[in-house]
C-alpha cells in the first residue's frame, strides 16, 4: 500500500520521463537548430529529473533502483497524466504544452523545496533554478509567436492552447491526497498547485494576447492507469533496448 | 594524508566537458573529510541534475585519491549543498575564459535571478558587452549560445544558475 507521498513522487518522475521522452523525438527535427538543441537540453533536464525522482523512491520507500522503474514496468502501472504522453504534432502543439506543463512544474518544485520530504526539498531546490531556464524558453516563443508573430502563427498558438487544455488541466489531478500532503507539510497539494498556475498562464497568455480556454472537463484517468493510445507504442520503442537485457551494465 | 593534500589531488581531475576546469575550480566538491584512520570521504554535487558527466566525475575523483596512497575512498554525490554558478573560483573562471566560454555573471542568491543578465553576458574574445543572447541552451546542460556585435563573433556563456 503506498502513502500519499509515494504516489505524489511516482507521478512527478513519470510525468518527467515521459515528457522527456516526447521532446528528446525533437532531437535532429527541431524548426531551426536553436530550437532542436533547446528542446533536447530540456529533455536532458526532465530526464534527470526523473532520475533523481526514482532514486528517492528508491532510498525511501524500497522501490526497485532507477532504470527498473523507468524501463521496466508495464503501462497499466505508469501514473503519469495523459497530456505528456501525447505525440508531438507540429512544433506549435509541443511548444505550448512545454509552456503549460513547465509553468506547473516551476510552481510545484517552489512549493516542494519547503517540503518537510528532507531528500524532495532538497532536490527541489537545486532543480527549481534549472527550471527557470525551461520557463523562460518557453514565455520567449509563445509571447514572439503570438502578439510578435503572424497572423498565422498567433493562430496556430491559440488552436495549439485549445486542444492543449482539458489535458493540460489533468496534471493537477489526483486532489484526494491534498489534505493528507499538505497537513504533513510535504506539498500544499494539486488544487493549490492548480490556482498559483492558472494565475501564471494568464498573466502571460495575456501579454502573449492570447485568450485563455474556457474549461472544459480535464482530461482525466493517466494517474490511475488508463492512458492513451499514444503511450504504449511509445514505451515499446523507449524500452527496447532495456527489454534485451535488463541486467546489462553500461 | 590530510585534507589539503586530497584537494590538491582533485585539482588535477577536469570536467570531461570542459578540460580546463577541474572539479575544485567548479566548486561541485561540497565536502572534503579525513577520518582517523586514515579514510578519505569526498562529497560532491552535479551542476546539473541530468548532468550526464557526473558519473565519470565521480570515478575519477575516487581514482584521483586512490593515486595519492589512500586506500579507502567513498564519493558520494548528493543535493545537500545545491551547486550554483557561485561556486566556481576565481581561477576557474580564468579557465573558462581561456576555453573560450564567457564566465557566468556572479549574483545574489537570496533574490530572484532576472535571465536578462544573459542578454550582455561580456564577450570572451573582445571583451565587449554589446552582445545577444541567442538560446538559453547550448551544446551542453550548463551553457547558453551568444553572438558578439562588437567582433561578430558567436560564443558560449556558462549560464547563471
Amino acid at each position: 500500500m503506498s502513502t500519499a507521498t509515494q504516489r505524489l513522487i511516482l507521478r512527478m518522475a513519470d510525468d518527467e520521463l515521459i515528457l522527456a521522452h516526447r521532446h528528446s523525438e525533437w532531437t535532429g527535427m527541431g524548426p531551426l537548430l536553436e530550437e532542436d538543441i533547446a528542446f533536447s537540453s530540456i529533455a536532458q533536464d526532465k530526464l534527470g529529473h526523473a532520475q533523481a525522482l526514482y532514486q528517492i523512491l528508491h532510498d525511501q520507500f524500497e522501490a526497485p533502483v532507477p532504470d527498473a522503474q523507468a524501463f521496466g514496468r508495464n503501462e497499466a502501472t505508469f501514473t503519469c497524466c495523459q497530456f505528456v504522453e501525447l505525440p508531438n504534432g507540429e512544433y506549435d502543439f509541443s511548444l505550448v504544452r512545454h509552456f503549460l506543463f513547465d509553468t506547473a512544474e516551476y510552481l510545484r518544485y517552489g512549493m516542494l523545496g519547503k517540503s518537510t520530504v528532507e531528500p524532495l526539498a532538497k532536490l527541489a531546490r537545486k532543480v527549481h533554478g534549472e527550471l527557470k531556464y525551461h520557463l523562460y524558453h518557453a514565455q520567449t516563443w509563445i509571447i514572439q509567436l503570438s502578439s510578435q508573430g503572424t497572423e498565422e502563427s498567433k493562430a496556430r498558438m491559440q488552436t495549439a492552447l485549445n486542444e492543449a487544455w482539458p489535458y493540460a488541466l489533468g496534471m493537477f489531478d489526483p486532489k484526494d491526497d491534498d489534505a493528507a500532503l499538505s497537513a504533513d507539510g510535504v506539498f500544499p497539494g494539486e488544487q493549490a498547485l492548480e490556482d498559483a498556475w492558472r494565475a501564471s498562464v494568464a498573466d502571460i497568455c495575456a501579454k502573449a494576447t492570447l485568450v485563455v480556454p474556457t474549461d472544459t472537463a480535464a482530461m482525466l484517468g493517466g494517474r490511475k492507469g488508463f492512458h492513451t493510445e499514444y503511450l504504449q507504442p511509445m514505451l515499446d520503442e523507449m524500452t527496447e533496448v532495456y527489454r534485451i537485457d535488463p541486467s546489462a551494465e553500461w | 594524508m590530510t585534507r589539503t593534500d586530497v584537494l590538491e589531488a582533485l585539482t588535477h581531475v577536469m570536467d570531461p566537458e570542459i578540460p580546463t576546469l577541474s572539479l575544485v575550480d567548479m566548486g561541485v566538491i561540497t565536502g572534503v573529510t579525513v577520518a582517523e584512520d586514515g579514510s578519505v570521504r569526498v562529497t560532491m554535487t552535479p551542476t546539473f541534475v541530468g548532468c550526464p558527466a557526473i558519473d565519470v566525475m565521480r570515478s575519477e575523483a575516487e581514482a584521483a585519491v586512490r593515486a595519492i596512497g589512500v586506500e579507502k575512498v567513498t564519493v558520494e554525490v548528493n543535493f545537500d549543498e545545491p551547486w550554483t554558478t557561485n561556486r566556481l573560483t576565481e581561477h576557474g573562471r580564468q579557465m573558462l575564459l581561456k576555453h573560450g566560454l564567457a564566465p557566468p555573471e556572479p549574483f545574489d542568491t537570496t533574490v530572484e535571478l532576472h535571465l536578462d543578465v544573459l542578454n550582455n553576458t561580456a564577450c570572451p574574445y573582445c571583451g565587449s558587452r554589446n552582445t545577444t543572447m541567442k538560446s538559453p541552451f547550448g551544446p551542453t546542460l550548463c551553457r547558453s549560445l551568444h553572438y558578439c556585435n562588437a567582433c561578430q563573433q558567436a560564443f558560449e556563456g556558462f549560464k547563471p544558475v
